[in-house]
């Protein structure tokens, strides 16, 4: 107990890291992930290709490269400044915007065609069917493996630790330096994501149970 | 109002279409008949390019139909299409379906969509269930509905595609009894069906396709009295005796 109440202050700073981090990449992935799902399902040959490259590409590089690759090589590329927290986020948005493309693509799969002939019909054109009509049936099919997307993600931040941004993973390393039980202080890191999980969970059930009257 | 002049179509190697001449006047209602794997389904849906050709020209209202594009959706806004499987929009309520389209496409004020759109539901006759979900609708009302969707775009033309054939028998007559009043308010309709007797009722012109051909062209009286071809006799002869 003592490691946690004698550096709750340490604990209170880390997991507010990890918390602005996974909301910006949470939502810059949640839109990144459309944007591509999008493409790979577009008319125009060439966004199919480039979001069938994207997506290959980057769900099979390891995060911890994709985050080595925006920590130190990045900055020698010499394009623009960015700060540690910027560019971490950058690079967990691109890497679960692969992971998101796929499972707003797998919804999309379980919508009727019709409701997009119907559409079309009418006069929608591309853009306008993909928003109004396929995209919003296509979320409500895929809210549990949404979810655990956005939970890995949270707990991905954890990498971000290469890139001095302060949050919960990096926690052990001042424990230690302090002298501190590491054990015991991991098990209270680890006791954190489980609550911060819990609000994820609550807005699925949430979800599913709203949207399973509509349809 | 339509007109068709040597359309081909193929799906690999069937020839789903061949030689297609087909000219449907302002206010006329046409119904196309034929076997399944006829064609017939195939037909309705090139008129909107649901279905792109191969070949030949296809005018609606004088314009020659558009490729893929703005264009197009404008054209497709004046052709109203009603689906053998309703295709009612499922994450919307009936009356949002119908204001949809004209608020999104036509830019049409929301307060006056959905006025519009009560008006169109009363009509129809189900604009108590304007608040449901398509999903908790019978087939019967949500066709119905389906056909509201489609008036509310105020469209030139009605393509109906086999629009009573997913419905159970006591709930055919609820749609049949909404396109025959279309048909005699002068709106111009090509209904692909199966319903014998709404074309003899509402048609002005009965078509009758087989192997991707039209094979006869006339009037619902000599067409079911006095058939020509021997494709069109063994097709009714199948149809009416049982």
């Amino acid at each position: 107990m003592n490691v946690l109440l004698d550096n709750l202050d340490l604990y209170g700073r880390a997991f507010l890291g990890t918390i602005e981090l996974f909301l910006v990449a949470a939502v810059g992935s949640l839109v990144l992930g459309a944007i591509v799902a999008a493409m790979r399902v577009s008319p125009v040959p060439i966004l199919r290709t480039f979001g069938m490259l994207y997506v290959n590409l980057i769900r099979n590089t390891p995060l911890t490269l994709v985050l080595f690759f925006f920590a130190f090589a990045y900055p020698r590329l010499e394009i623009v400044d960015l700060s540690f927290f910027t560019r971490a986020c950058i690079g967990l948005i691109l890497y679960t915007a692969a992971f998101v493309c796929e499972v707003l693509r797998s919804g999309i799969n379980t919508v009727p065609v019709g409701q997009a002939e119907a559409s079309r019909a009418l006069g929608f054109g591309f853009n306008q069917t993909l928003t109004t009509i396929v995209m919003p049936q296509a979320v409500r099919a895929v809210v549990p493996p949404l979810t655990n997307v956005q939970i890995a993600l949270l707990k991905n931040t954890t990498i971000a630790s290469g890139f001095s941004v302060f949050q919960a993973g990096g926690i052990y390393q001042e424990l230690s330096e302090n002298g501190y039980n590491v054990l015991v202080g991991l098990l209270w890191i680890a006791l954190g994501f489980l609550i911060l999980v819990v609000p994820l969970t609550l807005l699925q059930r949430n979800l599913d149970r709203r949207w399973s009257v509509a349809t | 109002m339509v007109r068709m002049s040597a359309v081909e179509k193929h799906f690999g190697d069937l020839h789903v279409l061949r030689t297609i001449n087909l000219e449907v006047a302002s206010g006329q209602v046409v119904v196309v008949l034929g076997p399944s794997g006829s064609g017939k389904s195939t037909l309705c849906r090139t008129i909107n390019r649901l279905e792109p050709i191969d070949s030949g020209v296809i005018e609606v209202d004088g314009k020659v139909l558009p490729a893929e594009g703005r264009e197009l959706a404008r054209l497709r806004a004046d052709v109203g299409m009603v689906f053998q499987s309703f295709n009612l929009f499922a994450h919307k309520t009936i009356l949002e379906n119908v204001a949809l389209a004209p608020i999104k496409v036509r830019k049409t004020p929301k307060a006056e969509a959905e006025k519009r759109g009560m008006e169109l539901l009363e009509r129809v006759g189900i604009a108590n269930q304007r608040d449901k979900y398509p999903a908790q609708l019978s087939g019967g009302q949500q066709q119905r509905a389906a056909i509201a969707r489609a008036l509310a775009m105020r469209p030139k033309v009605m393509l109906f595609d086999e629009p009573t054939s997913a419905l159970d028998p006591e709930m055919v007559n609820e749609v049949l009894d909404v396109m025959t009043g279309l048909a005699k308010e002068g709106m111009t309709m090509l209904v692909v069906t199966h319903e014998m007797g709404f074309a003899r009722r509402a048609a002005h012109r009965v078509i009758f396709m087989s192997d991707g051909e039209i094979v006869e062209d006339s009037t619902p009286d000599s067409f079911f009295t006095a058939p020509k071809s021997d494709r069109a006799k063994d097709f009714l002869g199948k149809i009416l005796t049982h």
